[in-house]
């Protein structure tokens, strides 16, 4: 290995990338508004449902429901309806993605049986969302029932609780509000630097080939190794940049809270780079066409990071076979390593097994890079 | 001209075919991608981790416990024997959830007194979290409710009946809440947009890069003939992958299709232009296949998230909410969504139809221009 060399081709790269301005305002740009634009779009929260509510009986304890419904902040009621054909109309139409129907007997069932059914329908097609807002109406009812029964007994004189009670004392630790953007958010980071260290270096060599400069390139003294090392630095640094500005806005300007330590932080990003450059590299050694190449580095870093990493699925809800998979995706690591390090202010030894697994996959790439590359023309 | 377009189409088939790999390219990543939407993408919450702390070894602690194991939501991994294991868990990561229940639960119980139940949540996974509190306050509500009844059967009926409005829900379209029901038909508008757009950018872009665009304009084609020659095959294949996605998701993961494959149809033709229309834009703004390939990225990872594919759009704020407007993807989802789950007609969709068929124009429109303009 002859340091001049890989210099030389480190040189060369970074005169090429920066006579092309417009890939490297890509490079930097992308990153920006990417985290710009998906920061503010990967919410979970669910907020303001909208509602319809079709009151059949219109009694005064119907009408409180009702506006215990518009009071709770988890539902927007959009429209009051009239009659069951509305409702599937409204439904049909996307106007509401739920529907409570108050029967016309609601109050005089619950004063003479003491129990009395409202029926809510909704718009299941996202199973997640609808699950959430199901538990939001259960607990509009459930804390409207605990105060008609307070109200019962009152009236009768009777002391409210009699029976023993359970007191739920919920805490929620690291992410406190339970703010999906806490969670989503260094997952984004995670899958802009392996969209954007892929796409950096993946038709490096492709080029070489497609331009014609390889048969130059294959007659200097340059080795495998060297040429990969050349090749990676300047990416390597632009890598580098593209992280410490996602990392930034995500600390400073969505406020995700940071608890652990910078150094850990920095550490474990560079090798994150590493691996994400690596890969896009040993893509570019293997495939000659540009086409190609981009074709392969998309299909291997956009779906795994997107989807097998935890970034938004977690990888503990998935099937066996799944969970394995997702042992060879390399942002399941840093992800796992970015949340840990923001949220839980986790130390390097605490995140041990991660790191080293990333390490690991840095060192089998590089290898696999530096020896699929064969100085021939054929 | 329509000699010279047949020319076109037979130089673009050829190409395609003899290219071993670009089928390959094609298809196998689509179908990794359905297998793994279908298998990987699920906020279901199921066999949550669950460390418990039992300070109390009564008989109603034990039930408690058991109400819990009883689900199947929650998955005991640790009965911890200190506070400070407890801690352990969820810092270290190994627990999801920590249910602390401390000495003389029963007893208080039992003398009708409140009892306190500590349960602690990770938060990092906001939505996991969200799902799992769901279920400790139901478990605990039914917990309750039968353990009142078992205690004082007589004095319930007879001092305190408790009012109780139950909330019946009935989830429309999807009755057993699947995601899958809710993905594999996201995933058909996602991988067509991904595969046309940078297909249609690419291949464009590389002939301008090798120059062969160049031959081309020397001989007598019209710049519309060289775009429509480019665009059929691509649209074909948007088509074909459009049908292979759904005969799949129908027949391997038993996704139901209710609607009719002609409104469908409509729609996905109506996308396939548009996504077309920003493939030929991109190759107007690339001048290497380099940044043809950045700049896909650069827009397809942005219609990805603001297109309600997973992230509802109602959850944005509302200047990402305009954005949604100009991505046809948000409305080819509603309509497809809505065809495989909902079975409505063209009346119910008319609004994203005619959406579609306005961004189609447009982007189609601007894409030809600019694309006429940059061969000159």
């Amino acid at each position: 290995m002859n340091l001049r060399r890989i210099f030389a081709i480190a040189f060369k790269e970074t005169l090429q990338v920066w006579r092309d301005p417009r890939s490297l305002a890509i490079a930097l740009l992308m990153p920006l508004m990417q985290m710009a634009l998906l920061g503010y779009g990967v919410s979970l929260d669910i907020k303001r449902v909208p509602l319809c509510i079709h009151d059949e009986e219109n009694s005064q304890t119907s009408r409180e429901l009702v506006q215990r419904f518009v009071a709770s902040h988890w539902f927007a009621v959009a429209h009051t309806l009239g009659a069951d054909r509305a409702v599937s109309d409204a439904m049909d139409r996307a106007r509401c993605v739920g529907a409570v129907t108050i029967p016309v007997d609601f109050s005089r069932h619950l004063a003479m049986t003491g129990a009395a059914s409202v029926q809510t329908i909704f718009d299941a097609t996202d199973a997640n969302s609808t699950n959430i807002a199901i538990g939001y109406a259960q607990g509009v009812i459930g804390q409207t029932t605990a105060d008609f029964q307070a109200d019962w007994a009152a009236a009768r004189g009777l002391p409210t609780q009699k029976a023993g009670k359970v007191d739920l004392q919920t805490r929620v630790w690291f992410n406190e509000g339970l703010d999906s953007r806490n969670f989503i958010i260094p997952g984004v980071v995670a899958v802009i630097l392996g969209l954007v260290g892929a796409q950096l270096t993946s038709l490096t060599i492709s080029r070489e080939w497609e331009r014609g400069t390889m048969e130059q390139l294959v007659s200097t003294p340059v080795t495998a190794l060297e040429l990969m090392l050349g090749k990676l630095a300047p990416y390597f640094l632009i890598g580098l940049v593209d992280a410490a500005f996602c990392l930034s806005v995500t600390a400073f300007w969505f406020h995700v809270p940071f608890r652990g330590s910078l150094g850990t932080l920095m550490f474990t990003t560079a090798l994150f780079t590493l691996v994400v450059l690596g890969i896009g590299y040993l893509v570019s050694v293997r495939v000659r066409s540009q086409l190609g190449a981009s074709q392969i580095a998309v299909t291997l870093t956009l779906v795994p990071i997107s989807l097998l990493s935890g970034y938004t699925f977690p990888i503990d809800q998935m099937p066996a076979p799944i969970r394995a998979v997702t042992l060879i995706v390399h942002a399941r690591y840093y992800i796992t390593i970015l949340r840990s390090i923001f949220l839980k202010g986790s130390t390097l030894g605490e995140l041990a097994v991660p790191i080293l697994a990333l390490a690991l996959y840095a060192a089998i790439i590089m290898w696999l890079a530096a020896s699929g590359f064969r100085k021939r023309l054929d | 001209m329509f000699d010279r377009l047949h020319a076109m189409l037979i130089k673009e088939l050829l190409e395609l075919r003899r290219d071993r790999w670009a089928m390959f390219r094609l298809l196998v990543p689509m179908f990794i991608q359905v297998l793994v939407f279908g298998y990987a993408a699920t906020f279901t919450v199921n066999s949550v981790d669950t460390a418990v702390l039992d300070l109390d070894h009564s008989q109603a602690s034990r039930t408690l416990v058991s109400h819990f194991v009883a689900t199947g939501r929650f998955h005991i991994i640790d009965r911890a024997a200190t506070q400070r294991e407890i801690t352990q868990d969820l810092d270290a990561g190994r627990a999801t959830v920590a249910i602390v229940i401390h000495a003389g639960f029963g007893q208080y119980l039992n003398s009708g007194r409140t009892a306190p139940l500590q349960v602690s949540v990770d938060g990092t996974n906001s939505n996991t979290a969200l799902i799992a509190l769901g279920y400790v306050n139901q478990i605990v509500a039914q917990f309750q409710s039968e353990e009142t009844a078992a205690v004082w059967p007589a004095r319930i009926m007879s001092a305190s009946p408790s009012i109780a409005a139950a909330l019946q829900e009935r989830p429309w379209f999807n009755a057993g809440l699947e995601d899958r029901w809710f993905f594999i038909p996201g995933v058909i508008g996602t991988l067509t947009l991904i595969q046309v757009v940078s297909l249609t950018a690419l291949a464009i872009v590389r002939e301008r890069e090798v120059g062969t665009l160049e031959q081309i304009m020397v001989s007598p084609i019209k710049p519309i003939e060289f775009i429509l020659g480019k665009a059929v095959p691509f649209f074909l294949i948007g088509l074909g992958e459009v049908l292979l996605i759904t005969v799949f998701g129908v027949l391997w993961f038993h996704i139901p299709f209710v609607g009719s494959p002609l409104v469908m149809l409509l729609g996905s033709s109506l996308f396939l232009m548009a996504a077309l229309g920003l493939g030929l834009l991109l190759s107007t703004l690339a001048r290497t296949q380099q940044q043809a390939f950045a700049l896909n990225f650069f827009l397809v990872n942005p219609l990805f998230i603001l297109s309600g594919f997973a992230f509802p759009i109602a959850a944005m704020p509302r200047v990402l909410q305009w954005f949604t407007l100009i991505n046809p993807l948000r409305y080819f989802l509603v309509v497809i969504r809505a065809e495989f789950l909902k079975g409505v007609g063209v009346g119910a969709l008319w609004t994203d139809l005619s959406a579609l068929a306005l961004l189609a124009t447009g982007m189609l429109g601007i894409s030809v221009l600019r694309f006429r303009k940059s061969l000159d």
